[in-house]
Parts: structure tokens; C-alpha cells; sequence
């Protein structure tokens, strides 16, 4: 069994496989030269914890040594020879698979602009590009962030917790405008302009330049802002060169099935760089940047790779972390017809997505810290059995979600 | 012999549910199980410190509010990832409708 991609899916599917019951060779490829690590504090923790500068690691050597995964770090896999069941890494070693499982990730978009490969310029995908970037994040620092997604709101915050000033360029009208409905959008954005943000949506960059030691962002309003530091967070491309290069079908990502099998039967693939047609969504073919599906999909992936049969069913759930809040988004929330509001008696206020048939699609919500929590996870399952509860029930917020839970069983 | 401390009444605490309790500057988490028995665990997640009070209890398992790690709160036995390190529990006893954590 190989696994290409030392990130968070293929480290949980090269343990997974252990814990399946593989006891043949196992070999995980990470293109990193560190072991595998954990993505979300890179935009939160560690950037406004300036002192803590390791990662946050998966597992460390000993524990795959001992889990006897033989770990290439370091390497990038080059090539996929399909007809020899080899992968080729950069090195020139061949590695044997019976079973192959691509978990390549996603990369940072990058600007399409004159002047966006500059120095001053920074992406957030790995842990150096956090540590270069938090090198910036000085007191007073004047830090433009191109884009107003998950990524680069969460580090417009910790930019503003570390003392920087901070102003948000946001192409479409709403902030967040592809993950999270518009009253969340409308909380986030309150809650950044209160910490002194300045939030700019509807707004474009038309040109970047470098002038000694500051950035010149021209924008479409006709002004020019002047910044010590760009952070570029326009969302992700899927990794798919090395499943392209191999002829493997790619749409919105490496192409799989229910049970995460690619176009060819002994290759898998898995986490953000894939997409798959999702049966709680009608079959609706996804790709989801996320944490959990990178970790679920992993498992399920390894799974299916000894010769289970299981679909991959797991609602998509999604955490940001800015400032004290914590929003929560679990199901698609664009796939839904009908909002119903539970509004709590603490002020929070729990958003549902109902299809036309009446199925629960969605819930969202936003708190301090994990105020909305075991909300949004009881609509998760909720939502995994297919449930159609009332909108009446839903819209009560003394009718608790868990006594709701009880009239869907498994 | 532990030093009992009085932690909650059995009425602080729903079936199916958890409180916080804190004593001394530590954290610690009082379950009540469907079938009405008390266990109690440390506060916080192993995985990332968070404080499982604030997450949802089902059966015999808590989850953590934030990343959904895994625990039977009756022996801290974690259930897989993200959750590696097994959460500590102590012991607890009820008397005359009170609580009782049993710690040292």
C-alpha cells in the first residue's frame, strides 16, 4: 500500500490501513520534510502565538516507525507508472503498490496579476509559509489581505489580535460568500470592523507593486493602498498534476466514486484534491476543503483500499475560528430552499437549510467559543439520517435537537 | 483513600448531559449517563485543551466541541482520530442526592 501526501488526509489513511488490518509494506509520501502536521493552527494559534513555533504534529517519527510506515519526507512523487503499479518519486526511486491512495491537498490560488510574485506577497498553505508570514505581523504593521474567505479572515484577525492594521479586499458583495450564509457573513463582518478592520467588499486589486519596503495595491475604486505586507487568500486549486500526468480522469479534482476510487480500480484518492458524488446530496459531485472530510475521507479511503465497500457519506462540516467567535457550518448550505431560525434565548441564532422535500440540508451558526457546538453537531446527524423535522419544531428553541434526534434512529 | 468534594446535586445535571466543575484551578467534566449513573473525567480535550463541558454527550460518549474527538466517559478510552491520548477519570460517588468527585 503506498499513500502520495503527507498532509492530514494521508497521514490518518496510512494509519487507518494499520488499523484495518494491513500488515504488509506501507509507504507514506509527503512532499514536506517535516512529519505530518496539523493545518488549522497555521492561521489561528500560531500566528498570534509568537513563540510557538513548531508545529503541531499528527504523529511524530517514533509513532510511524512503531505504526511501521516506512515514510519517504521530503520527496515529491513525480509519476504514477499505472501498468507496473510503481510510483516514481523525485528522487528516482520506484515504490511498489498493490493499492495506491492520492492525497495530494490543494495549493494556494495564486493572484493573477503583474507584480503578485513579489516579495511582500504571501500565501498560507504550510507551516514555513506561516512562519514567514508571522514575521510580518509586527506591531503597527500595515497588512493587506486579498481576499475574504475563511483563510484570510482568520488571519486578518490574528493580524489584528498581534496589533496590525488590517483592511480586507473582498471581490464579491459579501464576505465569505462561498461557505457561509449571508447572516453569518453579516456577524463576521460586524465583528471585524468592531476590532478595527477595515472591511472592503465589492472591491478588486487591479495592480500590485513593490516600492522599497512597501506594497502599492491599486484598487478599482481608483485608490492606491500602501501596505508593509499582502496576504493573497483567494481559496485553492486541487493538486491534480500528478492523477493528470497518470491519465487519471480529473473534474474539479481527481474523479472518484462513492467509495473513493479513481478511474483506474487500484488507485484511490482522498481529502481536498479529489471530488466525489455525494449521496446525501443527490449525487451531487463535490470537493471539499476541509479538515474533517480531508481526515474522514482518509479512513474511509484506507478502508475501501483493503477491500471494503463502504460509500462515503459524512455531512460536510466546516470551523473558523476569528477572535472569540467560532462559526459552524455543517451540511451545504446552498443546496437548500427553506431557512428556519431556532433563535436561542443566549442570542445565538441557528440557521437551517430545508429541501423542497422537506430533508434538513443545512445548519449554521456562529457563538463565542463553543457556544454553538452541540447544536450544530445534533443537526449533523440530523441531517445524516435524512430527517425531516418540522419547521415548527426546528424554529422552537425549547424543543431540544436531541429529543428530535430520537424520532430519526440509524 | 481519594478526598471527596462535593462537585453538583444530582439535579445539576441532565441524562444524557455533562457540566463543568472546577475545583482547586483544575478542570474536570460530570457526566450523568441515560441510565442515571455519575462518571467524571478531566475537563479538558487531549487533543487540543478544549473544555468538553461545551460538548455533546451521547450514550456513554462525549465528543469535543471543536473537533470532534472521541471519548467513553465511563473508562476515557479515546475512539480514534483526532483523539490519540486516552482522557483521564476520576471517581465519583452520590450521596443523599449530592455529587461527589473523588480526586488524589
Amino acid at each position: 500500500m503506498v499513500v502520495v501526501g503527507g498532509g492530514e488526509c494521508g497521514a490518518r489513511a496510512a494509519f487507518a490501513l494499520r488499523e484495518a488490518g494491513w500488515s504488509g509494506p506501507l509507504t507514506l509520501v509527503g512532499a514536506e520534510a517535516v512529519p505530518p502536521y496539523e493545518r488549522p493552527p497555521l492561521s489561528k494559534s500560531l500566528m498570534t502565538e509568537p513563540h510557538a513555533s513548531a508545529p503541531t504534529t499528527i504523529c511524530d517519527t517514533e509513532m510511524l516507525r512503531a505504526a511501521g510506515i516506512d515514510f519517504a519526507a521530503g520527496i515529491a512523487a513525480t509519476d504514477i507508472d499505472r501498468d507496473h503499479h510503481e510510483v516514481v518519486l523525485a528522487d528516482g526511486q520506484r515504490i511498489a503498490y498493490q493499492r495506491l491512495l492520492v492525497a495530494t491537498g490543494a495549493t494556494s490560488r495564486r493572484l493573477p496579476l503583474p507584480g503578485a510574485a513579489v516579495d511582500g506577497v504571501y500565501c498560507l498553505r504550510s507551516h514555513s509559509d506561516a512562519l514567514a508570514l508571522r514575521d510580518r505581523l509586527r506591531p503597527g504593521a500595515r497588512i493587506g489581505v486579498i481576499g475574504g474567505g475563511f483563510i484570510g479572515l482568520e488571519l486578518a484577525a490574528s493580524a489584528t489580535v498581534r496589533g496590525c492594521t488590517v483592511t480586507v479586499i473582498e471581490l464579491a458583495a459579501q464576505l465569505m460568500s462561498r461557505g457561509a450564509t449571508a447572516h453569518i457573513a453579516t456577524l463576521v463582518t460586524a465583528r471585524h470592523e468592531q476590532a478595527g478592520v477595515d472591511v472592503r467588499c465589492g472591491t478588486g486589486v487591479v495592480r500590485l507593486e513593490r516600492r522599497d519596503e512597501e506594497m502599492l495595491l491599486e484598487l478599482t475604486t481608483g485608490e492606491a493602498l500602501v501596505c508593509d505586507a499582502v496576504v493573497v487568500g483567494i481559496g485553492a486549486v486541487p493538486e491534480t498534476s500528478l492523477a493528470q500526468k497518470a491519465g487519471l480522469a480529473v473534474d474539479n479534482g481527481v474523479r472518484v466514486d462513492t467509495r473513493l476510487t479513481t478511474s483506474d480500480p487500484d488507485v484511490f484518492a482522498a481529502g481536498d484534491c479529489c471530488s466525489w458524488p455525494h449521496p446525501l446530496y443527490d449525487g451531487r459531485r463535490i470537493r471539499l476543503e476541509s479538515w474533517r472530510n480531508a481526515q474522514d475521507q482518509g479512513g474511509a479511503a484506507a478502508r475501501n483500499m483493503l477491500g471494503a465497500d463502504e460509500p462515503f457519506t459524512t455531512v460536510p462540516w466546516f470551523w473558523s475560528d476569528q477572535y472569540d467567535l467560532t462559526l459552524q457550518i455543517a451540511g451545504l448550505p446552498d443546496t437548500a430552499t427553506t431557512e428556519v431560525v431556532r433563535r436561542r434565548p443566549d442570542g445565538v441564532e441557528i440557521r437551517f437549510g430545508l429541501g423542497p422535500d422537506g430533508r434538513l440540508l443545512s445548519a449554521s451558526a456562529v457563538g463565542t467559543t463553543n457556544a454553538v457546538a452541540q447544536d450544530i453537531r445534533l443537526a449533523e446527524l440530523l441531517i445524516a439520517r435524512r430527517a425531516t423535522p418540522s419547521p415548527a419544531t426546528l424554529a422552537d428553541p425549547t424543543a431540544g435537537l436531541k429529543a428530535l434526534l430520537r424520532q430519526w434512529p440509524h | 483513600m481519594p478526598e471527596w468534594i462535593a462537585a453538583c446535586a444530582v439535579a445539576d445535571v441532565d441524562p444524557e448531559d455533562v457540566i463543568p466543575f472546577r475545583y482547586d484551578g483544575v478542570d474536570y467534566a460530570i457526566y450523568r449517563s441515560p441510565q442515571n449513573e455519575f462518571f467524571a473525567t478531566a475537563g479538558h480535550c487531549t487533543h487540543e485543551r478544549m473544555l468538553l463541558c461545551d460538548g455533546l454527550v451521547m450514550d456513554h460518549t462525549i465528543e469535543c466541541p471543536k473537533h470532534n474527538g472521541r471519548f467513553d466517559y465511563t473508562t476515557g478510552k479515546a475512539a480514534g482520530a483526532p483523539v490519540l491520548v486516552d482522557l483521564k477519570t476520576f471517581r465519583v460517588k452520590v450521596e443523599d442526592g449530592t455529587v461527589y468527585l473523588g480526586i488524589g
